[in-house]
């Protein structure tokens, strides 16, 4: 197992910037998720680590050793496909044995390593099984066991549940993760997905645009987003913006929008210029017949577990997460009320966040510039 | 618009049986999503609506009509499938018009410019009119491929999984606007999909299928609140429903025949165990940033409760378990009353 470092990771197609610049590093034994939008450049990032890619600027490490201009084969990786390709003609076993039987290893140690890696995915019944009437799931447990097999010094993984069901999706995560727990491998996992990532990762990068945005734990990106762009691609449903105008200063405690005064976390940045947006995500509205902040109900998704009312206002839709028992009607007046301590202020014009009192409690690998 | 009637409709493709004795009345202007896992027989069902398959036995009429045996295009229906097909060598206008176009409902030219003006603005796909079809991101293709099923005013909407291919955002801003846009035009529509949350907050009622059976309809609350069965309690919620051993809560009141225990994670409260009188003991805390998933090993089992993200709890703690509104199933799996 091993560390991976990027250094100012590029690659451009022709006139197009793929990656522009990705700095990171993946610690020994950690699950680090590459996160963002189709296009982002997270896929391409890792296949320049998979050495798939040759990047026109910057290096990749792995471990000690430099490996920017090394070809897939010297490597030590295994790569994890989104589209799991199996041998249609062979069996699970000879699947999961192809890699070994490729290196020319022992056939001793290829049945145990094959063994052993079937015993860690629990797919030993099917063993002797043909790929070609396997369900999804098992054929991604094939891939999988495929790339466990090599016991690589890294996973990289391009969205291996892309495929799946929702459903199965979120059982896979839970495998997977308790896959990483018991290998302990480094592992650097692609998606679009951020409840994916949220569930899974020990890190995560969020890229927009060929860059990193932001690099940090789930809960970090998650409680305290640098920017507009990672405030709205992280949660479900995203965070809310409510857009305002007023000359922000260091130490304001408070923003007040359409006369109503909002308790903001102090803030430790003067804003540049007026056009601001206040962050709260959904869990953080209270729907409040005594708040002066007004607006009126526009639609209520029902989800068992809990329920989302989208608020009309002024300024915009709010989405509020509400327990699932409160009755609102369409087109119903309400007030809004957020939680104080949880609020993100956002330069609008340049869409990073204005540093505040939410930021003082950051400890390390907290928010990227 | 208009209503559609199945009426105990078998299918079997071989030895399989895709649908089996399958009756659904969907009412003019409602929205009904079959909900179920790969293999279920949604996808048939829908087929056999559309007229893509014919059944082997029972009727299929719309707005009143027979259909069973009348040929795909003479039943007024359209179809969005999960893989979008568009023609990649016309502009994303000439595919939308597409429909309009065809002979048996040509439309003026200023009307069609109207229809796909008016599509395009509620799919946000405005500016890629005069792209090629190819030129568009996967889900940009999915919305035109929505959008030329749109454009014609059908009498059902038959969709197949239409936003799988999207991502979750995308997924989530289409699904509010799929219920505006059906609202709005009062569209009959018969939605399949595997994604419980598209049902719960697409449906106007939901049918859950299992190996080719409807096993509950209902509106969504209805099936969340009160699941026929253990199958359907699981389709539903999320995180999904605990499911325990009647004999895990032995001081809880249950009546004789309950085998298992139902309870949603959002009716347990857990709380650190004093002095040894502890169920079970935290496992892992799963941080989704709204909410925690907070996993308790009760012996063998997976236990999920939510919780606020500042519960104070750590792996390793002893907790005891207090549940509310617990859902009792009899050995069978059958829901019993509590």
């Amino acid at each position: 197992m091993a560390e991976i470092r990027v250094e100012n990771l590029q690659k451009s197609f022709g006139s197009f910037a793929a990656v522009r610049g990705a700095d990171f590093t993946v610690g020994n034994g950690e699950f680090f998720c590459l996160l963002g939008p189709s296009g982002c450049g997270k896929t391409t990032t890792l296949r320049m680590i998979a050495g798939l890619e040759l990047p026109t600027g910057g290096r990749i490490f792995l471990g000690p050793e430099e490996v920017t201009g090394k070809r897939a084969s010297e490597r030590d990786i295994a790569f994890v496909f989104q589209l799991f390709a199996l041998y249609p003609h062979m069996n699970v076993r000879a699947n999961i044995a192809f890699p070994l039987r490729c290196q020319s290893v022992p056939r001793a140690e290829i049945r145990r390593r094959v063994a052993e890696a079937a015993r860690i995915l629990r797919i030993t019944p099917i063993l002797d099984r043909p790929v070609s009437g396997l369900s999804g799931g098992d054929r991604q447990r094939v891939a999988l066991g495929r790339a466990i097999v090599r016991q690589p010094m890294a996973f990289l993984m391009d969205e291996p549940l892309g495929a799946l069901d929702a459903e199965f999706r979120r059982l896979m995560c839970g495998e997977l993760r308790a896959l990483h727990d018991r290998l302990g491998a480094t592992t650097v996992y692609v998606t679009h997905d951020q409840l994916e990532a949220m569930s899974m990762g020990d890190k995560i990068a969020v890229m927009n645009d060929g860059a990193v945005e932001q690099l940090g734990t789930p809960r970090e990106i998650y409680d305290r987003p640098a920017s507009m762009f990672v405030a709205d691609f992280i949660g479900s449903p995203p965070m809310n913006f409510v857009e305002f105008e007023a000359p922000l200063r260091r130490g304001d405690r408070c923003v007040v929008i359409d006369g109503a005064e909002i308790a903001v976390p102090e803030l430790r940045d003067t804003a540049s210029q007026p056009e601001c947006a206040l962050g709260v995500r959904p869990e953080h509205v209270r729907l409040s017949d005594t708040s002066p902040l007004r607006g009126s109900i526009y639609g209520a998704e029902y989800l068992g577990t809990t329920q989302i009312v989208t608020v009309a206002t002024g300024r915009g839709f709010v989405k509020a997460r509400v327990t699932s028992e409160t009755t609102v009607r369409l087109g119903e007046p309400v007030g809004l009320a957020f939680r104080p301590e949880k609020l993100s202020i956002f330069d609008r014009r340049s869409g990073r966040v204005l540093r505040s009192a939410l930021h003082d409690v950051l400890h390390g690998g907290g928010a990227h510039g | 618009m208009a209503d559609v009637r199945l009426e105990t409709v078998c299918k079997s493709f071989g030895k399989t049986e895709a649908v089996r004795e399958l009756s659904l009345e969907i009412g003019d202007g409602e929205f009904v999503v079959l909900l179920g896992p790969t293999g279920a027989g949604k996808t048939t069902t829908l087929r056999l609506v559309a007229g893509l398959e014919r059944p082997d036995a029972g009727r299929v009429a719309i707005a009143g009509r027979d259909v069973t045996n009348a040929p795909p295009a003479m039943r007024d229906v359209t179809f969005v499938f999960q893989q979008y097909s568009l023609y990649p060598h016309l502009s994303v206008f000439d595919n939308l018009a597409f429909p309009l176009r065809s002979p048996v409902r040509r439309s003026a030219p200023a009307e069609i410019n109207r229809k796909v003006r008016e599509v395009a603005r509620l799919l946000h796909i405005e500016d890629k009119l005069q792209n090629r079809a190819t030129q568009l991101s996967g889900g940009q293709m999915q919305r035109v491929a929505i959008g030329r099923a749109l454009i014609r005013s059908p009498a059902v909407y038959l969709m197949d999984e239409p936003l799988s291919s999207l991502d979750a955002k995308l997924r989530g801003e289409m699904r509010i606007e799929l219920q505006r846009i059906q609202r709005e035009l009062g569209a009959t529509v018969l939605y399949v999909t595997h994604d419980q949350t598209e049902a719960m907050t697409l449906a106007t009622r939901i049918g859950v299928m299992d190996g080719g059976r409807l096993v509950q309809v209902g509106t969504p609350r209805e099936i969340y609140e009160s699941p026929a069965n253990v199958y359907v309690a699981t389709r539903l919620g999320s995180p999904g429903i605990n499911l325990v051993p009647r004999a895990t809560f032995p001081t809880m009141p249950a009546p004789a025949a309950a085998a298992t225990v139902g309870v949603r994670t959002e009716h347990v409260r857990i709380r650190k165990a004093e002095n040894g009188r502890s169920l079970g003991t935290v496992s892992w805390i799963e941080h989704l940033g709204d909410q925690d998933h907070l996993h308790v090993a009760l012996g063998e089992r997976d236990f999920v409760t939510l919780s606020d993200a500042d519960s104070g709890l750590s792996v390793g703690d002893p907790v005891a378990i207090e549940v509310n509104r617990p859902l009792f199933f009899d050995a069978a799996g059958r829901r019993v009353a509590g």
